[in-house]
């Protein structure tokens, strides 16, 4: 049961497994930028397991031309739309997390998480 | 359709677009507008209340002319109205409280960005309440994310920077975990109304269909929502980000932010995927493990800190524990005691965020605890607030503490196998509690004369001595009538199914 469901889905199959990966990088990471980096390979892995699910073989995107008004003729358009909204908010929040990232540097002149908290620690703020 | 029913579009509006304009507003305009703003709304909020108690019939609102499956919604019953007014109450009391500190802490040429955010943070945290479209959700709770990390941030040094960039990591965790499960239950489904999923998800299990990607599912919902109002193994962000920022942030980072994420798991357990297919499922008893851990583990912590910021903050920690194990008992009247525990915990919390300012005020700004001996003495309405919120949250009769705790007893008894792990954890926590708060205020009232350190009389601060007047009256109003409030939530959590 399990077997030819995964080869049958094995764009999601990647999908998941790349989500893991980004998952696992923005948590584990030490260093600032590959967190980020972890960051958006997870959020992008999700649109490629929508754009995957959205898609059906053979039909086109749902913009009429040549007068083609079946169903049939076209794929779902809710699930592109869902990624383009996501996009929009995965752009914003790694911009936000870049110019966190830029601070702390300005600061403390590393990268690195956990340093920057040893730090803080000695100076007792 | 009445006039009083376009109320929730409204408030959600007037609210982004009132962020908008502070844009190019002077701090002081941004400041009046951000306070009417809150009332506004907090007052449309309490005649939609008024209008749903008179009805008792939750409504649906077309965003646009689309009908059902197409279309966005919004939805509003007695309980989303009726939180929507309490949020108001309490963040409208936190800002004015901590108005004098964000002068001192925030440079005055940020000021109108800190009221864009809390605009923005408002209008988040309505349509979490409000929206019946599960991706509208998930487009809110990154707003609601994003305005909360500018409020730890908005006052610079190196800890608050820090603590933001922790909040934002384990945040968008959190998020992606719920992007992909909603991403899966669309898939499952085909629809992103909760009305209509739910439905879809009823045949489904009737059919004994996609059992396995059901509950991943749900799974990852409520795992990606449980780290972002950090629940215990996720909390590590919380003590410096509650602990460093400008108060009224802290309070409102502890008692709203992350209870709109809870409402909305809250939301998404009646109105998505069904009571009793959760109840039914095990990613509950994940929950009420973690819950019960929680409660522990944080009020250990608590114990252990030598700060009244970061041992407030740690309280959290076990207070959001209690909140998750009411859901982990899968019953009725343990979602009453969590609802009202959220209700309770926001009231008291920020309550003890803005009354330890007075006494850290008093203390030459030192918050350990040596400094603080004697505290209550020089503050004397700081010391009585103080206390009135160590009281709630310890669990002593008169105040809101008392009536969750027996909400959560009452649930636990209700249930043969959690009940004994549930009442032992509870009667720990209570203890754990008492150890911490007591010592507080027992060290706050130790006579020590220090004429190195000023005395501050109400009379020197009328605005936060009227404020922490209304917090200590809500706290009491929510402990002694509390029979309405009950009665109020299971109307609420009724018109949910």
């Amino acid at each position: 049961m399990l077997g030819p469901n995964l080869f049958t889905n094995y764009g999601e199959a990647v999908a998941v497994v790349l989500f893991c990966i980004g998952f696992s990088n923005l948590l584990l990471q030490k260093n600032l930028i590959k967190k980020i980096i972890g960051l958006n390979i997870m959020d992008t892995t999700v649109y490629l397991y929508l754009a995957e699910k959205g898609y059906i073989a053979g039909r086109a995107a749902p913009i009429v031309t040549d007068g083609v008004q079946e169903v049939s003729a076209y794929i779902n358009p809710v699930p592109s739309g869902l990624v383009l909204t996501g996009i929009v908010v995965s752009v914003s929040v790694t911009a936000l997390m870049l110019s966190l990232t830029i601070r702390l540097y300005r600061r403390y002149r590393t990268l690195d998480l956990d340093e920057i908290s040893a730090r803080l620690k000695k100076e007792g703020l | 359709m009445r006039f009083v029913q376009n109320f929730p579009f409204f408030s959600i509006i007037l609210s982004m677009f009132s962020g908008i304009i502070s844009s190019v507003l002077p701090a002081r305009a941004a400041r009046w507008l951000n306070t009417a703003l809150i009332v506004t709304v907090g007052a449309m909020s309490a005649a939609l209340l008024w209008f749903l108690t008179g009805t008792q019939e939750a409504y649906v609102y077309w965003m646009g002319h689309f009908p059902a499956p197409w279309g966005n919604e919004i939805r509003a019953g007695v309980l989303e109205a009726g939180m929507a007014l309490f949020f108001c109450v309490i963040m409208l009391l936190s800002m004015l409280g901590g108005e004098k500190k964000l002068l001192g802490e925030v440079e005055y040429s940020k000021h109108n960005l800190y009221y864009i955010l809390v605009d923005l943070l408002l209008s988040s945290l309505l349509a979490l309440v409000y929206t019946n479209d599960l991706f509208t959700a998930y487009v809110f709770v990154e707003i609601n994310t994003i305005a909360a990390c500018g409020l730890i941030m908005i006052r610079q040094n190196g800890r608050t920077i820090e603590a933001a960039v922790r909040y934002m990591i384990m945040s968008l965790l959190g998020s992606g975990l719920f992007l992909l499960g909603l991403c899966t239950l669309y898939d499952l489904t085909g629809h992103l109304l909760m009305s209509n999923i739910k439905e879809a998800v009823a045949q489904l299990a009737e059919q004994q269909a996609y059992t396995v990607p059901l509950m991943t599912t749900i799974g990852l919902i409520s795992v990606g929502l449980a780290i972002k109002s950090a629940l215990f193994p996720f909390h590590t962000w919380l003590p410096d980000a509650y602990g460093y920022s400008t108060v009224s942030s802290a309070a409102m980072l502890s008692s709203l932010v992350s209870k709109g994420y809870i409402f909305l798991l809250i939301k998404i357990f009646y109105r998505v995927i069904g009571f009793d297919i959760i109840t039914e499922s095990k990613v509950i008893n994940v929950l009420f493990v973690f819950g019960l851990m929680g409660m522990v583990f944080g009020s250990l912590s608590a114990i252990r800190e030598n700060d009244i910021r970061r041992m407030i903050s740690y309280s959290s920690v076990a207070q959001i524990g209690y909140i998750y194990m009411g859901f982990g008992l899968g019953t009725e009247i343990g979602m009453v005691a969590s609802v009202f525990h959220i209700l309770s915990h926001a009231a008291t919390k920020s309550l003890l965020f803005i009354s330890a300012i007075g006494l850290t005020d008093v203390s030459r700004g030192s918050r350990k605890f040596q400094d603080l001996t004697g505290a209550g003495y020089r503050n004397k309405l700081a010391g009585v607030a103080f206390t009135v919120g160590s009281l709630s949250m310890v669990g002593v009769p008169m105040f809101s503490g008392f009536v969750s705790k027996l909400l959560f007893m009452e649930a636990s008894l209700g249930h043969a196998v959690k009940m004994f792990p549930a009442l032992i954890v509870l009667a720990l926590s209570t203890i754990l509690n008492a150890i911490y708060f007591m010592k507080t205020v027992i060290r706050i009232y130790v006579p020590d004369r220090r004429p190195d350190c000023g005395i501050i009389t109400g009379k020197d601060e009328k605005l936060y001595a009227a404020t922490l007047v209304c917090f200590i009256v809500l706290n009491v109003a929510l402990g002694m009538l509390s029979e309405p409030i009950v009665q109020w939530i299971r109307t609420g959590l009724s018109m949910f199914g």
